[in-house]
């Protein structure tokens, strides 16, 4: 068997996990790593700006791929750089493999230079964490972190691995496990049987059922099940904000998000359905709004792979523990046999319930907002235009705030795994390195992040990076010089003052910004200038292209929920509710 | 109500601390907790005593047994079972008629004194947890000068076991 050091033996170990790539910043403890990286060729390493970018674009990568995502920080405050990313990456369910470097054995505990009690400090937002304390652990160790974070409900896992572990000199014999097994840890599963018979029973006799689907089924790649469903079924489905793309956006079936800016007939229909077909998704405050008042007349149907979901917010009358796609596909096959078909009068009545909605206050039947006109831009129409340019087929990433709203109802994604934003954890940074990952999975696909002057600002240092690396992203930045959905928020319920969310004042030039970078910057303050710059930017395939797009800065989003009401109390615009 | 949970761990570094921080880190209490290896060294028992309603526990139950290192999760207190918890406490004890009283008591419990010293008398106790709270509210008079408590430990009753 073939000798390796400890830092030969971790590269080796991602080799034979699948990596091909891994996002990170060098420091002391890991620099016996580093230097078994640059004695090979088989995993390639992308040199991020900031550790925090690092775990984004591991993370990014894997939401656009479905593959784990790998991330590689020192210790100390590489490490602590780093917890954002887990954290978001935790709070949605990506897998993920963050190594960290450690100070040696002999120094833990004893304050030394750079260390962080990493396992420590990232407790509460792993899937699991391991530190290595033998170099004969590490395959095995390794092994069992990708095992870990694919497997069930995904998640990250840390392997934090001190320096005297992967000492050069210290050679062992090299064996990657073909199998992890543990018996402590044995993901299910396919769901009970007799469980997915009683729920498709119900769903058959739906008067006003939903289909409320979730980011699990994106995760789970179910989304083909899913729709096998809904053809069967002609059922009105709703995606969560993590869910768009599991069921086509541009679907006549597909009702727009729900939640709290989800559309007026998504969360009407909920509050209304006597079924609701719950799968891949956790009802989160988010969506439900009061859970007094969340959907009083509805049985509820509730599949997850995680047993801790089921049941947590909301009671399930039918709970169903297993993947979207075993319970779908089963699901699938016990309605094509079923003896009875829906109930057609009720899910037509229903439907023209349904309609009647979209027609009244549907975000898709009309515009809702004011129409742009000359230096007024509306923040809904550059997503829409974003749309039209892009043919709906780019990949779409966005930070945290209005325009992560806008675009998450605007542009509709057909395609799981299009939309990738942080959606549990609201990670304002996130977008452009999630982007940056995106581009490097699919070099020849658009990429589009959309931001605003707030976001991109906490992770603008990686334009550097995109330039190194020759990832030729597209920046949309809906630049209302203001914290966005802070300043609606303050507009809404604390009577306009504007508490620390304006600061036009000290913005950058962003396109003296982006080509300080050595990318193209456009600054678009008209209307008529959004359509032929915005095929521009796209035709402009090998650069970094950042828009910077001066936009209304008084809109607000809407639909949203009125706080503390059922999921169809809405705010329609500023003055009007339901 | 007390309730009563059993955990067959890992017994690897950190996996304590993940229970720990659980509770913390979902809003839960714990009132007593015990960790011991078993007599299979490679796995370390946990039981674990809470408050909650029905639903509470449930996710308690859930959220243990999703952490990796857990291998078994079951509470205890749902069916027959048997619990115990060990108490020894120091009491003074420097007239005669108070080790008298003392001892009196100590044998009404089934208490044994295990440390004897001109002034105070030290007496251990075994039992469940509301026959070590009976015998502290019979020491009130007397006052107690050090009370310490081991947690509750506890087993199926009947022919169920824990096993891997």
């Amino acid at each position: 068997m073939e000798l390796l050091s400890g830092g030969d033996i971790i590269v080796r170990a991602l080799r034979d996990a699948g990596v091909n790539f891994v996002w990170g910043y060098p420091g002391g403890a890991a620099l016996h790593i580093y230097d078994a990286i640059f004695r090979q060729d088989d995993v390639h390493h992308l040199l991020v700006r900031h550790e925090q970018a690092a775990v984004h674009a591991a993370d990014g990568f894997s939401r656009a791929t479905g593959q784990v995502g790998t991330a590689l920080v020192t210790s100390g405050p590489g490490a602590t750089n780093a917890i954002t990313g887990i954290a978001t990456a935790y709070m949605d369910s990506i897998p993920l493999v963050v190594i960290s470097g450690q100070v040696p054995l002999t120094k833990i505990g004893q304050d030394a230079f750079q260390e962080t009690d990493m396992v420590g400090v990232s407790r509460p937002i792993v899937k699991h964490s391991f530190l290595v304390t033998r170099a004969e652990d590490i395959a095995a160790t390794i092994a069992k972190a990708y095992y870990i974070a694919s497997t069930g409900r995904p998640g990250p896992v840390v392997v934090d691995i001190p320096k005297d572990v992967t000492d050069p000199n210290y050679k062992v014999a090299y064996r990657f496990p073909d199998k992890v097994v543990m018996r402590s840890y044995q993901p299910s599963s396919r769901g009970h049987k007799g469980q997915i018979k009683r729920a498709a029973k119900v769903l058959l006799d739906a008067k006003r059922p939903v289909i409320y689907a979730g980011g699990g089924v994106i995760i789970d790649n179910a989304s083909e099940h899913l729709r096998e469903l809904v053809r069967l079924l002609n059922y009105p489905v709703t995606n969560t904000l993590m869910g768009l793309g599991a069921y086509p956006g541009s679907d006549p079936l597909f009702v727009g998000m729900l939640g709290m800016h989800g559309t007026y007939e998504a969360n009407a229909a909920m509050h209304d359905a006597d079924v609701i077909f719950a799968v891949g998704a956790r009802f989160d405050d988010r969506v439900t709004n009061d859970l007094e008042k969340f959907c009083p007349r509805a049985t509820i149907i509730h599949i997850d792979v995680d047993p801790t979901s089921v049941s947590k917010n909301i009671e399930a009358h039918i709970p169903i523990v297993g993947t979207c796609s075993a319970v779908l596909r089963e699901m699938v096959s016990i309605i094509k046999q079923a003896p009875q078909s829906p109930d057609s009068v009720a899910i037509d009545a229903w439907w023209t319930q349904i309609n009647q909605w979209r027609a009244e206050h549907g975000i898709y039947t009309q515009p809702r907002y004011e129409p742009s006109a000359g230096n007024l831009i509306k923040p809904q129409d550059v997503i829409k235009m974003l749309y039209e340019v892009t043919e709906g087929k780019a990949y779409v990433t966005s930070d945290v705030g209005q325009h992560q709203m806008f675009a998450a109802q605007y542009y509709l994604f057909d395609q799981p795994r299009q939309w990738i934003n942080s959606g549990g954890l609201g990670t304002m940074g996130f977008g452009l390195p999630a982007a940056m990952g995106v581009q490097l999975a699919f070099p020849d696909a658009h990429v589009a992040c959309v931001t605003g002057e707030g976001s991109i600002q906490m992770c603008i240092q990686e334009l550097s990076t995109c330039t190194q690396h020759q990832l030729p992203i597209k920046i949309i930045n809906l630049n209302n010089a203001a914290l966005g959905m802070v300043r609606q928020w303050q507009d809404m319920n604390y009577s306009s003052r504007y508490a620390e969310s304006l600061y036009e004042d000290s913005l950058p030039d962003f396109v003296a910004l982006a080509e300080a970078y050595g990318h193209v910057g456009m600054r678009i303050e008209h209307i008529d200038e959004l359509a032929p710059k915005m095929r521009e930017c796209f035709a402009l395939k090998d650069r970094v292209v950042f828009m910077d797009i001066c936009v209304d800065r008084a809109e607000h989003v809407y639909p949203m929920q009125v706080p503390g009401g059922s999921m169809r109390e809405l705010w329609l615009n500023k003055s009007e509710k339901t | 109500m007390k309730r009563i949970i059993s955990v067959l761990m890992e017994n690897e570094a950190g996996a304590l601390s993940r229970v720990v921080g659980l509770f913390s880190q979902r809003g839960y209490n714990i009132d007593t907790l015990t960790v011991a290896p078993t007599d299979d060294e490679t796995l370390s028992r946990l039981t674990l005593t809470t408050g909650g309603d029905d639903r509470m526990i449930e996710q308690i139950v859930k959220q243990l047994h999703k952490l990796i290192d857990t291998v078994k999760v079951i509470e205890l207190s749902e069916g027959a079972h048997i619990e115990r918890e060990l108490m020894i406490v120091k009491i003074k004890a420097s007239t005669s008629d108070m080790r008298a009283e003392l001892k009196r008591c100590s044998d009404i419990f089934r208490g044994h004194i295990i440390d004897v010293t001109a002034a105070t008398y030290t007496i251990q106790l075994v039992g469940d947890s509301d026959k070590l709270d009976a015998f502290i509210g019979a020491l009130v008079d007397v006052g107690t000068m050090e009370v310490v408590r081991s947690g509750v430990v506890g087993i199926s009753r009947g022919d169920k076991f824990l096993h891997v």
